[in-house]
This record gives structure tokens, sequence and C-alpha cells, in this order.
């Protein structure tokens, strides 16, 4: 601690809550960003409390922290190597042997640890009693009792992490592993105190346990130490892996001696979660109840957006109309009016339905529900080849795919990760939601929540079809074994679910300001130029290009327009609506009222080449970014161009069923 | 009444038993021992559809796949 400046980590199993102490914590200033050299989310945030500055770093949630998973050795690299003032461990009161197992880890990083006994109405409600005194005094660790969701308790633990704070850097065990391996372990640090350099770095108390526990990451810390031969030593006289499992059952046996005395024993009964369960997880009603909430959350995203896209699409059209006529020269106006409005604006439009969508999935996550779909999907993924679990970062890709595709991190077995990935693509994130809210809602009128919902529903069928083909063929085996806790349901809060939106929702606008303006000017360009002809004309660069390309996507029923607007919507998908709005700009002597109207005025677009429009956006190559996600997360060309190869084919495929046996039917 | 032992998968649903032995490897091993999967620990079937099973161990709910289901043996009455 320096200059009335503490930093704080926040540690804790997944679902304890974690993420709403967080945002108790630090409120509105939060900065997501990356650890170092790996794509996990790290999250930081600050708070100004009686003249103090705290920093907060959320870190992974684990279950442990052995060198098993990269969460657990970020969390445990960050405490040892950053050395925090203070560990914030977060115990679900619910649960309190599996959460103390991660304590008794914690406590030999040397870490000052306050814990926070989180959702403890939840554990009184049921009837458990837990004595907070009397776990201070067998942990030697301060306990404060908070209900996040509801703001309770956090100033007290506020306050106790300043206290501890001033205490300074501290040294302590809890548990003692029986005499054979004590006597190791004394070993073991006498030796590594030899090297003064190693043992200012790491605790080697801890070090100690985890080289004896046959731990990598440990054994890499002290690479190049004098002493490593003579740790390399001690470690040939043992098993490894019976030290290493007789110490789990050795905090175990810790924990099952501090646990009765602290808190009276519940039993496993039926919990209001396990009945709302009896119908969710259905045998037979949980798919369908799965589809309905589906359904209804993008029946409820259009309904809700309409109006707020009216008056954004007006006012936008509006601007780029004033823009266009009056600044001069002409030319200027029209890149403002036509390029940056027509463009960045029409997408902005689109803003509402997203955010919209967001916060049902949101309030839909924070629930506890979308864990279910894991259960539900389970039997018809074990068919495909895949387990439940797979399905979590599938709907995740309705956010976006890029921190989806990361979340498959979690999987351990190299081609049910692989297969999972590349599925992903097919999950319509965000930024394809626009294409199917103008289209839809220009041609099937009252049809058009239902139409989009069928689009998602379309993704999810090109995903599990997909990931079917490839289990049987390129990527065969059997799913490696998958256990997922699956939280309790709880009422989502409006801040979390706020904050949730917000946190996905906003990297929209971030990309309206940057990649989507540079788009825009590409296109305007384009469009523009050679210097003379007609804006947005055949003759232009725009117009040759399309007219290149129009003969690729003739037969799918598309226009050359909209072969520009597909080829620059590689970039991110929000410019295929952005491009539109550009080639289709307000020019001087537009006569309708907003760019909607506009693009739905062109009797070359119409209800059925739209529908494989839309369908054309979710299936065809991912974006950019995903593009570079797939890259680096499966470290191969070939299957990145696999993917891109992939979509393209699908797509091209599907649009041409749609318009041709569309038009053979008679539909237009 | 005699106990039984069985897989985990076998056991009906809303019955309730002890974890005798766990014949997973090591990796396995360790990953459910820290969710709370020790000798002795009382697990009971919450859902199970068709090989589909949730499953309560100290107050907290898993997904597991079959497999695993298989591999944890558990004693019930």
């Amino acid at each position: 601690m320096t200059n009335n400046s503490i930093r704080v980590a926040l540690a804790g199993n997944p679902n304890v809550g974690k993420t709403t102490i967080f945002n108790a914590l630090t409120g509105a200033k939060q900065h997501v960003g990356n650890w170092p050299g790996v794509t996990v989310e790290k999250k930081t945030g600050s708070k100004k409390y009686n003249g103090y500055e705290i920093q907060f770093v959320d870190l992974p949630g684990t279950y442990s922290l052995t060198a098993y998973s990269i969460d657990e050795v970020i969390a445990r690299d960050y405490i040892v190597e950053e050395k925090p003032d203070v560990v914030v461990h977060i115990v679900d009161a619910t649960n309190l042997e599996r959460n103390l197992y991660l304590t008794t880890q914690l406590m030999e990083l040397g870490a000052r640890i306050v814990i926070a006994l989180n959702m403890s109405d939840l554990a009184e409600n049921r009837g458990d009693k837990i004595d907070t005194k009397k776990m201070e005094k067998f942990l030697e660790i301060p306990v404060v009792k908070t209900v996040a969701t509801k703001g309770i308790g956090i100033d007290q633990l506020l306050d106790t992490v300043i206290k501890e704070a001033k205490k300074g850097p501290h040294h302590e065990h809890m548990i003692g592993y029986g005499d054979d391996i004590e006597e190791k372990i004394n070993q073991m640090e006498n030796i590594l105190e030899g090297d003064i350099t190693l043992s200012k770095k790491y605790p080697s108390r801890w070090l100690s346990v985890k080289l004896l526990e046959g731990d990598d990451e440990a054994l890499k810390k002290i690479e190049g130490s004098p002493v490593l031969d003579q740790v390399k030593n001690i470690l040939s006289t043992i098993n490894k892996e019976e030290y290493e499992a007789v110490m789990a059952d050795k905090r175990y046996e810790a924990i099952d001696v501090i646990v009765p005395q602290v808190a009276s024993r519940h039993d496993e009964k039926m919990t209001a979660s396990d009945m709302i369960d009896r119908v969710f997880t259905h045998k037979y009603f949980g798919i369908p109840i799965f589809f309905a909430l589906m359904w209804a959350a993008f029946e409820l995203t259009f309904t809700f957006s309409v109006p707020f896209m009216d008056i954004l699409d007006s006012a936008f059209a509006w601007l780029a109309g004033a823009l266009a006529d009056n600044v001069k020269p002409d030319w200027f106006g029209s890149l403002l009016g036509d390029g940056i409005v027509g463009g960045v604006g029409f997408v902005l439009v689109f803003i509402p339905p997203i955010f919209i969508l967001f916060l049902l999935l949101a309030i839909l996550e924070d629930s506890g529900y979308l864990a279910r779909a894991a259960f539900i999907m389970d039997r018809l993924m074990t068919k495909i080849g895949l387990h439940g679990r797979s399905f979590v970062p599938m709907l995740m890709g309705f956010g976006c795919n890029v921190p989806a595709i990361m979340a498959t991190r979690t999987i351990e077995d190299k081609n049910d990760r692989l297969t999972t990935i590349l599925v992903n693509p097919f999950m319509s994130c965000g930024a394809r939601l626009p294409v199917y809210v103008l289209f839809a809602g220009a041609f099937f009128g009252r049809q058009a929540g239902t139409v989009i919902f069928s689009i998602y529903v379309l993704g999810i069928v090109a995903a599990i079809l997909t990931a079917k083909l490839l289990r049987s063929t390129l990527l065969k085996g059997d799913p490696a074994p998958f256990i997922m806790e699956l939280p309790p349901y709880r009422v989502p809060t409006a801040k979390a679910a706020t904050i949730h939106m917000w946190q996905r929702g906003s990297m929209y606008l971030k990309k309206a300001g940057t990649v989507i303006l540079l788009g825009a000017i590409m296109i305007w360009t384009l469009a523009t130029f050679p210097w003379g002809v007609e804006y947005g004309s055949e003759d232009s660069y725009a117009g040759k290009l399309g007219k290149v390309l129009e003969p690729l996507v003739a037969p799918l029923g598309f226009d050359w327009r909209i072969a520009v607007a597909l080829l620059f919507g590689f970039v991110a998908k929000e410019i295929v609506i952005g491009a539109l709005g550009v080639l289709y700009g307000l020019g001087e002597d537009a006569e309708e009222a907003n760019i909607s109207d506009s693009v739905e005025a062109d009797p070359k677009i119409f209800a059925l080449n739209s529908l494989g429009l839309m369908v054309f956006t979710l299936l065809y190559m991912p974006c950019i970014a995903t593009v570079g996600i797939i890259k680096k997360e499966t470290g191969s060309w070939k299957w990145m161009l696999f993917a891109i190869a992939y979509g393209i084919i699908l797509a091209w495929t599907a649009a041409f069923l749609i318009f041709q046996v569309g038009s053979g039917l008679g539909y237009d | 009444m005699s106990n039984k032992v069985l897989p985990l998968l076998m056991m009906p649903e809303g019955k309730e038993g002890k974890v005798s032995r766990i014949n997973a490897d090591r990796g396995l091993l360790r990953r459910l021992i820290e969710m709370g999967f020790t000798e002795n620990v009382s697990v009971k079937i919450i859902r199970s559809v068709k090989g589909s099973l949730i499953v309560g161990v100290n107050g907290c709910r898993y997904i597991l796949s079959k497999d695993i289901a298989m591999k944890i043996m558990v004693t019930f009455w």
C-alpha cells in the first residue's frame, strides 16, 4: 500500500456473484481488456472511498489454483507476482465446502485475504446458519457478509479491505499436510531459500507445495535457478501424483473439520431453483420452451425498437440531406451527407434493436437460464458428436463471435474445441441483426419478428449440421467428458443487466466510429469517382466493381449494389447496411423521407431476394475480426481458410435455392 | 435392506446416495474433487433425462456427461 492507494484483487469460484461484487465496488468506472499474451478477459476498475484510491482487478473465476487451466495460472500468477495489498475472496455462502477449497490455496499464496461471504441471504433463507465470528477465528481471515445483488455489506467490505491493507504484507498457512509431506516441504523450503531472488519473488512454502505436487508451471519458475538441481533431487525421491492426491485430501480434511463448526449443515432438499428446473429442463417441454423464449426475445426486440429506429432514421436522413445540400464545396457536402451520415448514421439507426436484444440476452443469462440450455441441448448435441457444454459458446455468438470463440478455451479436448470454434460464425452476431431488421421490417410486415427468429434458428441448424459433418469426417472422435456448474436461478437486477448490455453493445458504437466510418468513406470514394460521374451510378468505380461481381450473385437475385455491400461486409458485417446507406444516398433530389425507404423503394429488392440476402449475410464468410480469432485460436491457416470457403459456399447455395425455388413457385 | 453400489448414471431421479469410489484418471479426478465430489459426500439426482443428469452436491448443481456419470460409483439404499 502506497500513498493511500490500495490494490485489490477479486478471486473466487465461478457463479459466486464475483462480477456483481465487482460492479457494486467499482460502479461504472471499469475497463475491460485482456491479460497480457492471452485472450482471457481482464476487468479492472477503481473506487475512491474514505480518502483512499482503491484499484480493483477481477481475476478469472476458478475452482482451484493448479497449473491445468489458463484461468487458474493467471489468477495465481497475479497474486504471487503482482502482490496485491488485499485479495477479496468471494465465497458462496450456500456452498462453503467447495469454496473453502480455493481459500486453502489462496492462503498458501501468502496474500492478505478478506472473505466476502456472498449470497448469505440465500443461505439464511434456506435455513443455514453461518457463524462468521467462528469462521474468522478458524481461518484467521476477516469475513464480511454480503448480498451483492442488493448492495448489502459493500461498505463493510471496503472498510475491512482498508483495515487489512494497513497491516502490510503477510505470510501464513493453514493446512498441515502430515508429517511425511511436511518434512519434504521443509527440505524444499530450505533449498529454495538458498536462492535469494527466488524466495523474494515467491512465497517459498507455496512454491514448495506446488513443486511437490508436480506442478509444471512452478517448475518453470525455478528454471535457471542455482538450486534447480537440488530441487530435482528431492522431486526424484517422491511420487508426485500421490502427493497431489494426498494434499487434496488433506485440504478437504481441514475443511471438513471447520465447516461443521461454523455452519449448520443443510440437507439436499428441493430448492425453488430445482422446482423451476422441473419445468424448464422438462423431458418434452424443455426444447419448445427454449425456442419459445428465443422467439419472444426477437419479437420484443423488433417491436420495441421500431419507433426508436424510425426517429433515428428520419433524423439522420434529414441531417444527410442538409449536409449534402448546404455544405460547399459540393463534393465535401456529399462526403459528409452521403458518405458519413449515410453510412455510419444508417448503421447507428440499428443500434436500438442491438441493444434491446443484448438486454434481453443479458436478462436470460443473468437469471441463470442460458446455462440450462446446455442441459436441454445435451441430448441433441451428443447426437452430433458434441456435449451440451458446447452450446454455451454458441449462444454467446449471438452477441459477438470473437469473445464466443475465445470462450471455447474452457473446452479441453482439441477436436471438440475445433468443432465448436468452426460452427460459431453461423451463430448470428449483433452486427448482422441490422440486415434482418431492415429487410424483414420492409417486406414481412407483422411477421418480421418471426422471420428474424427463423434466421437465427437457421443459423443454429447450420451450426449443428456442420458440427455433425465435421465430427463424422475430419474431426472424428468421442466428445471428451464434461462437468459444468448450474448456477441457481436468480432475479436479474436492472443494474447488472444494463451493465452487461452496455459492455457488449458499446463495442458496436466504437466500431461505428472506426471501422465502419472508414468503410463508409471508402465506399463513398468508390461511388463518387472517377470525377464527374453521377454519384453511385454504374459508371462510378463502385458501379464498375459491382458489375464485375454481379454475375457471381445474379443467380441469387442480387444486383451490383448488394454485391458491393457484401464484399465490404467482410470487414465488419454492419458495413453491409452502411454500404447500402451510402450507395442509396439521399442525394439532393431524394424523394424518400428516410434511408430505409429509399432502399426499399428500389424495385430490384423485393421479399424473395431480400430473404436470400438475409440468409446470405447470416452464413457467408465471417468478418475480419472473427477470421483473425479463428486463426489465432486454431493456430492454423488451413482451418481459417476452411471457415471462409465453407461459409461462402454454404451461403451461396442457400441463397441460390431460396431465389430459384422461390421464383419457380411464383413468389417474389 | 442391503446397500447397492452403482454408477451415478443408474441412480433414479430424486434418489440420494454417497460417493464410494471414482474410477477416473488423474486429471478428471482432480477436477471432480475440486467440484466437491469427494469420498462419502452425498449426491442427489435432481434431474435425469435419458442419460443427461443434473446432480446436487453440497448444495451445488452440476451437469455431468454420461461418461463421467458412469465413473462415479455411489452407494444408496
